[in-house]
């Protein structure tokens, strides 16, 4: 049996009597962690998220710590932004949801925080186009923290002064990338700026150095400061701390999102236990384990990876998928990642093409059409696979034809899309090549599926 | 002369500032010297490694979305002690990076790697140039950008000469009329978005767009608004594709068969350096040449089509002789023999002559030499005062108006009310009007008649012309040679593209065969002994030649009571700023 979840941002969300109001928070315990962050240096306050080994809840799962520390606010003249990006977009993820929805103001909490840490004076709660009552229930929960001057001017009187708006998107998955963001908070099209020159924390919001975090990550701010940045790391494994919410979904008995410490189960604990097996008695035949972006895992391969011994040294070990345990770094060195935390769970009834051609779909529909590779390939490998999946392939030809455009693409684009869009289409073909090519190789009105 | 940032540009990736230090950079395997901080895509142009681009224009903003440029790049490796590892040549070693880079945005280090043509490169440039075909229309055969096209050009050096694409094409909006000069081709264009960039950086004038997602992104203008500004034409000149086309070029002429000539425009006092397509004795278009000290790679989309005033229909083409109220074709000889009669006939009191700030140096030189030998006293050019528009339309209509002072023929427009007024009372007996109509001039037409002789030479019939005794056919800016001097005190070449139609003839040889009939025999028989004998009388011309001019132009040492008047200088303090 698994062990059992360990709910810190999850805490008082669906708690039996818990609402998203500011009563109910600080009853319990709400806004105090801030209290406590108020009577620190604000550098004190990075130490700790330093310390923490925090890493990034939005995909890329990049050190906090780190990112912060590329702004030296006693060297900046230019003022400082945060960005809170609740753009959750990414196909498979639904837990940044959950928090606005259900307990806004832990993350204006973090928010407050991370602002106070980093001499931020404004800050922005960027939120996607499609969740409108989030950013009602948002709007509503600023109001709330203003009225207690828990934001605002002098905050409780300790003279800091700190404003936070909700920005709210237009229906745009690019708006998730963060210069993409930036670009549509200036009131612009949400184009990725090319990196170099506009990192955000040089050239970000308005040409200012600015910190763009993931909502759950903002969250965890505020944890990290209560139980400080040694007590942090000691939770999940070394590199891979915290806590991480993993959203499940697809051909599972109970899909949904669980807290869990990073790499405290495996992927097939996950599966099996937690969200209660295959959905009607199947097999498991592959996972996205984070987000549609990333690579697929095949249920009946193997997976080396390099694991402590008992005598402390490196070795390396083969492990089947349901072993797999979920965190940041096991998860790369199996060919794939832990993203956003959005695991996607493909049954034996699945059909890979039409899953592929679905992610392809996505793709095509969302890049945001700037650079060449992205904005032409992206919607080659749509209408190619809308093709092989109609029942018009042409074989062999057309499989390595797609394989050669997602390798055209990856790694040649302004942003990351390239990759998100490419690496589902070479992860499916190097993992299930047969299926792509047999389903080529039938002729129209063959298919009859 | 500084080589500083061109303040009409704020961006100048193609120059570096003079005291920029130089790194050393590998580039394809050998070491060279280039400025710090120069981006790929010029340094490697400088040693002649040529990398592809289309979005990239060195005075725009980099915007990196092509992605032609991609190129492998390396840095200098280190060794554990944190310092760059040199190898046996002295230099450092590379460590090459896996992801390739953008030529455009990267910028020169020490001890950087460039590879423009490794195997890498290579494919990221075939694949981008698969990328950019698969949707574009492939109708080069009717398509105006075929023949300066880069995407012909690049599909014919990095392309596959076939294509994977099987798929139906995104069929995007055709021949939209996007403003009063500009036709748009979206399925053409691969959305560099250097109109964009121009537009909002350059012109101030943020009219460009893309609406739609992905491939279906698709160039407009917003809505209610149209690419009708002064300088829109130059959004066709920096499309690399056919998708913005000219409707006053578009299906006129096969750009191969362009002979391109090298001038300026005469439009006015800014002096734009421009290059005249034309084929055998007709211009097609005027698009800009690049010349830093005056208009950068712009100019406005007026001056562009100046040369069809040259083209109309009622442009004198042969010597007219007045014979009661009837025009009377003639030939050079008779013609000109008759007003050298006619002009003995007066006092140098009794002439006037009206001469044109739209000459050339060489034809106002012939002019005040010939005024001198007339002894005509009464002379002056028509003044062409106008509103600058704060970039290369500058507050003189004329284009020489320097070059008239300079060389004696202008007196500001100060004289032209007394011309007229000794016209009136009879006075001047003898008008001689070099392409201004002297209705303009405060002339009015019955004290034309008046006049014992009125001689005009020029291109078009005015308000007056009807009432000349003759009428001399001259060249136009296109069909001669000769130098002006723009209102910065640049001097600069005419070239000839064309030759005159029918029987018109080079202002300067009429000036000459006039001066002959009337005073007597000179010693100039070519054209480079008009510049001779004015660069030894004027001491502005000391040292020069028609040739040391060049195609861009020399600055001239000028007095101040020639160039110093505020009235002609530019409101545009970007010009001056640009010498």
């Amino acid at each position: 049996m698994a062990t059992e979840q360990r709910r810190i941002i999850l805490k008082n969300i669906d708690v039996d009597g818990y609402t998203n109001d500011i009563g109910c928070y600080i009853k319990n315990g709400g806004y105090e962690v801030m209290k406590k962050a108020f009577g620190m240096e604000p550098v004190a306050i990075k130490d700790e998220v330093k310390k923490s080994q925090l890493r990034g809840r939005g995909g890329a799962g990049f050190s906090c710590g780190l990112k912060w520390s590329f702004i030296d606010a006693s060297k900046v003249t230019k003022p400082i932004y945060l960005i809170c990006n609740a753009d959750e977009s990414e196909p498979g993820t639904f837990k940044d949801r959950q928090i606005i929805h259900k307990d806004p103001h832990q993350l204006i909490e973090g928010m407050v925080i991370s602002c106070f840490a980093n001499s931020v004076k404004l800050a922005y709660i960027y939120i996607r186009g499609e969740f409108p009552e989030g950013a009602r229930i948002l709007e509503r929960a600023l109001q709330e923290a203003r009225a207690k001057n828990f934001l605002g001017k002098n905050i409780l009187g300790k003279g800091y002064d700190l404003e936070i708006y909700v920005h709210r998107g237009a229906g745009a998955y690019i708006c998730g990338e963060e210069t993409g963001l930036i670009e549509s908070l200036e009131g612009k099209r949400a184009y990725p700026r090319i990196k170099p020159p506009y990192f955000p924390a040089v050239l970000g919001l308005y040409m200012c150095p600015t910190i763009v975090n993931n909502v759950e990550t903002l969250c965890n701010v505020k944890h990290v400061v209560d139980m400080g940045g040694d007590a942090f790391a000691k939770i999940g494994t070394p590199n891979n701390t915290g806590t991480r919410i993993l959203c499940v979904s697809g051909d599972v008995n109970k899909p949904g999102y669980y807290e869990y410490e990073c790499g405290a189960l495996t992927m097939g604990e996950l599966i099996n236990d937690v969200c209660g097996g295959i959905r009607g008695g199947r097999k498991l035949k592959a996972i996205i384990p984070g987000g549609s972006s990333s690579k697929v895992l095949r249920a009946d391969q193997t997976y080396k990876i390099k694991q402590k011994g008992a005598d402390g040294q490196m070795a390396d070990k083969t492990i089947t998928l349901e072993e797999i345990p979920m965190d940041f770094d096991t998860l790369a060195a199996v060919g794939s990642m832990a993203g956003s935390g959005g695991i996607i769970v493909m049954d034996d009834s699945r059909d890979m093409v039409d899953c592929l051609e679905n992610l392809a779909e996505f793709y095509a529909h969302e890049s945001c059409g700037q650079c060449t590779p992205c904005r032409e390939g992206v919607l080659w490998m749509k209408k190619i696979l809308h093709r092989i999946s109609h029942g018009h392939g042409r074989g062999k030809e057309d499989v390595d034809l797609l394989q050669n455009v997602a390798d055209n693409i990856a790694g040649r684009t302004i942003c990351a899309f390239g990759e998100a869009a490419s690496w589902p289409v070479q992860s499916f073909l190097a993992k299930f090549r047969p299926d792509f090519e047999s389903r080529a190789g039938e002729t129209a009105g063959k298919e009859g599926k | 002369m500084t080589m500083s940032k061109h303040p009409m540009n704020p961006f100048n990736h193609d120059l570096a500032a003079p005291d920029t230090p130089l790194v050393n950079v590998q580039i394809d395997g050998i070491w060279v010297q280039v400025p710090k901080g120069m981006n790929v895509v010029e340094a490697a142009n400088k040693f002649g490694r040529f990398i592809p681009h289309y979005c990239y224009h060195p005075k725009l903003s980099i915007s990196g979305n092509c992605r032609m440029c991609l190129f492998e790049m390396g840095t200098p490796k280190m060794g554990p002690d944190r310092k760059p590892i040199i190898g046996e040549d002295g230099k450092n070693e590379i460590a090459w990076m896996p992801r390739p880079q953008i030529g455009c945005a990267t910028q020169v280090s020490e001890g950087m790697g460039i590879r423009t043509d490794s195997p890498l490169a290579k494919e990221c440039r075939n694949g981008v140039m698969e990328f950019l075909l698969i949707n574009h229309p492939l109708d080069c055969p009717i398509c105006d950008q075929a023949g300066e096209c880069k995407l012909q050009e690049y599909s014919n050096d990095y392309g596959k000469n076939y294509s994977r694409f099987v798929e139906d094409k995104v069929k995007k909006p055709k021949n939209v009329d996007i403003g009063e000069r500009i036709v748009l081709d979206d399925e053409r264009c691969i959305l560099c978005s250097r109109c964009v960039r121009f537009s909002k950086e350059v012109v101030k004038d943020d009219v460009l767009g893309f609406v739609n997602r992905g491939g279906h992104n698709t160039l407009t203008t917003h809505p209610g608004k149209r690419l009708d500004n002064n300088y829109s034409l130059n959004t066709v000149d920096i499309c690399p594709v056919g998708a913005l086309t000219s409707k006053d070029f578009r299906f006129k002429m096969r750009v191969w068969f362009l002979k391109e000539t090298n001038t300026i425009s005469t439009w006015d006092g800014t002096g734009c350096n421009i290059v005249v397509g034309s084929r055998e004795s007709t211009v097609y278009r005027i698009t800009p040449r690049e010349n830093e000290a005056v208009n950068s790679c712009w100019m406005p989309d007026e001056a562009r089509f100046e040369f069809h005033e040259l083209q109309r229909d009622d442009r004198f083409t042969r010597p007219l002789v007045r014979v009661q109220n009837d025009f009377l074709p003639s030939d050079w000889k008779d013609t000109l023999d008759q007003v050298g009669q006619k002009l003995k006939k007066y006092s140098g009191g009794q002439i006037a002559i009206i001469g044109s700030a739209r000459m050339t140096n060489e034809e106002l030189y012939l002019l005040g030499l010939w005024a001198k030998e007339l002894g005509v006293t009464l002379m002056d050019v028509l003044p062409r005062p106008q509103e600058a528009d704060g970039f290369l339309i500058s507050n003189d209509g004329n284009p020489n108006s320097t070059g008239a002072k300079i060389l004696g023929v202008s007196r500001d427009g100060k004289q032209l009310p007394v011309i007229a007024g000794q016209i009136a009372s009879g006075e001047v007996q003898a008008l001689v009007s070099f392409g201004e109509d002297p209705a303009d001039c405060g002339i009015p037409a019955a004290s034309l008649d008046k006049l014992g002789l009125f001689v005009f030479a020029g291109i078009l019939p005015n308000a007056s012309t009807s009432r000349a005794h003759y009428i001399l056919p001259t060249a136009g800016f296109v069909e001669k040679r000769g130098s002006m001097i723009n209102i910065l005190g640049r001097l600069q070449r005419l070239g000839k593209a064309v030759p005159s139609p029918g029987l018109a003839r080079d202002d300067w040889e009429i000036l000459r065969d006039l001066r002959s009939a009337s005073t007597g025999g000179n010693s100039i028989h070519h054209y480079e002994d008009v510049f001779r004998a004015m660069a030894s009388a004027h001491a502005e011309f000391a040292g020069l030649s028609w040739s040391k001019i060049g195609d861009l132009g020399v600055p001239l040492e000028l007095g101040a009571a020639v160039r110093g008047q505020e009235s002609s200088k530019p409101a545009n303090e970007n010009l001056t700023l640009g010498i």
